[in-house]
């Protein structure tokens, strides 16, 4: 009999830390996937971001480093320049990439660094206790947006994926969502698509993942998958954006 | 490759240094007056195969010193002391995780954007750490473009032999001065030093993590202690220092950097007047070099220490006096230089 399904050998078999219905677990297991069936499993190294994926290093089974709060593509630059033979690639929250490291993203980007970054917008921090993300939508209630973000104090939602797609350097950007079967697929398939970038020096590739936070959107599991469909795709429109 | 004399300014000798140290990655960001260090850089680490990026800022610019460092390459970075307070969020991260850099300060006026006239204001943050958490850089202070030289292949092999950053902390002066020095390839130093822990790729071996982040219960006290079990080990055998005519010496002046130059100079004429006066350098300002004070500590004798800001090294030098002996102070800092003048002048009213 043939086995067509089993666990990816680049996750470890542990017990997860993350809260019920969030989405990290699904996108770690979709990144070990991929990097299962492009087999780069021994020569990929990871970057973790300071936020609830800080440890993600105690999911993947392959090298990793942590960064410092935001750093992550500055550190990402350096290991890809110094070992270019080697697949890097980002795994970074909305606060690590597009608040506290804006800079270092943009200019990662801009200098065409050939890195995969897996971007995680769940429209909140959630280490912290679910405070206002930069793509935290208008009206949403966070612990310090109490009575939800209002454009006229907080601004808009951030679209840093649409501001990157702008770049010259930047060559491939695509933002998928985890709310359904089928979308994981297609997500699964659009970080594949961003590693194999990567192994074919295409240059900067970015991927962002819409993925629940049940916890810090005060919604049961399954409603959060449906406020994704039926809220969150309407700031965030998924498909190609380059 | 053989010694090769040349005419260079402390700046250029720091890179032309940390290239035949071995150093293979460079990211900086602009800032007087260190600018011809980045300048070099671009032009001839690039030209030897190495690594070099203008980073967007100094944040960048560390981090990605310690990307390159998690990768097992020797790395560095410069600035000047606004840029280094910039960097310390990454010192710290590097201190915690065990990465080992090279950090130059071509140190600048303070506080503030102060102004680009030398100073050694930064003393206590290099050698306190800077960053938060309970960490130590090793310090190390040249006094000539020689030394700026030399030190960057002794930076990067301690840097190296303890898994930790390392400060080569200079001033303006010596960053903008010229002088003749002796180069010497000694790449093959770099080759001492393995680096199994090194992100590399897990072929082989089990994966590789550089971490600074440990929630478990008891684990970051651990890492701690395991930690000052180094900085205990690196006190004890990296302690450098240069004594002059201390045997007898009335009072000993104490200063580092470009200031002992001016020091040393004052130094030879008190001597010319029969004035009975030595002087010591410290080398290495963390680890302090407490041994070079301890056999000259006779309640007879005075000290003198000298610096370019308001008196930072000689809380220093009264830890390692511990009262035994009277401990003076002149400064100036903030674009003032001491004088070879002031510093006789004072040390004649001692």
């Amino acid at each position: 009999m043939q086995k067509i399904f089993s666990h990816p050998k680049s996750l470890r078999d542990v017990t997860t830390h993350y809260c019920p219905g969030c989405g990290h677990g699904i996108a770690h297991r979709i990144v070990a996937e991929a990097v299962d069936e492009l087999d780069i499993r021994e020569k990929v190294i990871a970057v973790a971001p300071v936020g609830c994926a800080v440890i993600a290093y105690d999911y993947w089974d392959f090298d990793c480093s942590e960064a410092a709060h935001g750093r992550t593509l500055a550190v990402a630059t350096a290991i890809k320049r110094v070992r270019p033979d080697n697949i890097v690639f980002t795994y970074q929250g909305d606060g690590d990439l597009a608040a506290i490291g804006t800079n270092e993203t943009i200019h990662a980007a801009n200098r065409g660094e050939n890195l995969t970054v897996i971007f995680i917008n769940n429209a909140v921090y959630g280490m912290t206790g679910g405070q206002m993300a930069p793509t935290t939508l208008l009206g949403q209630k966070t612990a310090t947006t109490p009575a939800g973000r209002e454009a006229s104090l907080q601004g808009y939602p951030l679209k840093i994926s649409e501001m990157l797609a702008n770049l010259a350097a930047v060559k491939y950007v695509e933002r998928v969502s985890l709310h359904s079967p089928q979308e994981v697929i297609k997500a699964k398939q659009a970080v594949k698509q961003a590693f194999q970038n990567q192994i074919d020096k295409v240059g900067f590739s970015l991927v962002e993942i819409l993925s629940p936070c049940p916890t810090y959107w005060s919604l049961p599991p399954k409603e959060a998958l449906t406020w994704i469909k039926e809220v969150m795709t309407k700031e965030y429109p998924l498909g190609r954006i380059k | 490759m053989a010694k090769t004399k040349v005419l260079m300014t402390g700046n250029e000798a720091i890179a032309q240094g940390a290239i035949d140290a071995g150093c293979r990655f460079y990211a900086g960001y602009p800032i007087t007056p260190q600018n011809e260090l980045i300048a070099y850089m671009a032009v001839h680490l690039s030209a030897s195969g190495g690594i070099f990026i203008q980073a967007e800022s100094e944040l960048a610019a560390i981090n990605m010193v310690f990307g390159a460092a998690a990768a097992g390459e020797r790395a560095m970075t410069s600035s000047s002391s606004p840029g280094i307070s910039l960097k310390q969020e990454g010192i710290s991260y590097m201190a915690g995780a065990e990465l080992p850099g090279v950090i130059v300060n071509v140190m600048r006026g303070g506080p503030g954007l102060g102004n680009i006239s030398p100073s050694q204001a930064d003393y206590f943050q290099a050698t306190r750490g800077g960053g938060h958490g309970d960490y130590r850089c090793i310090v190390l202070a040249p006094s000539t473009v020689q030394e700026a030289y030399d030190f960057m292949n002794l930076g990067f092999d301690l840097a190296d032999k303890y898994r930790n950053p390392v400060m080569v902390l200079a001033d303006g002066m010596l960053g903008q001065m010229a002088e003749p020095l002796k180069t010497q390839n000694s790449k093959s130093k770099t080759q001492n030093y393995k680096k199994p822990w090194a992100l590399t790729g897990c072929k082989g071996r089990k994966p590789n993590i550089i971490r600074s982040l440990y929630l478990a219960e008891g684990a970051l006290e651990g890492l701690n202690l395991k930690l000052q079990e180094k900085y205990r080990a690196v006190s004890q055998k990296e302690q450098r220092y240069e004594n002059t005519h201390l045997e007898g010496a009335e009072i000993i002046l104490v200063a580092y950097g470009s200031m002992a130059r001016i020091a040393r100079s004052a130094m030879r004429r008190l001597r010319e007047k029969g004035r009975k006066i030595g002087m010591i350098r410290p080398v290495t300002l963390w680890p302090f070099p407490i041994n070079a004070f301890s056999k000259h500590l006779t309640p007879n004798t005075k000290y003198l220490v000298v610096e370019m800001s308001y008196g930072q090294m000689v809380e220093d030098v009264r830890l390692a006096v511990d009262g035994k002996c009277a401990v003076k102070f002149f400064g100036r800092a903030g674009g003032g230089i001491p004088t070879e003048e002031e510093i006789i002048r004072y040390a004649e009213n001692i």
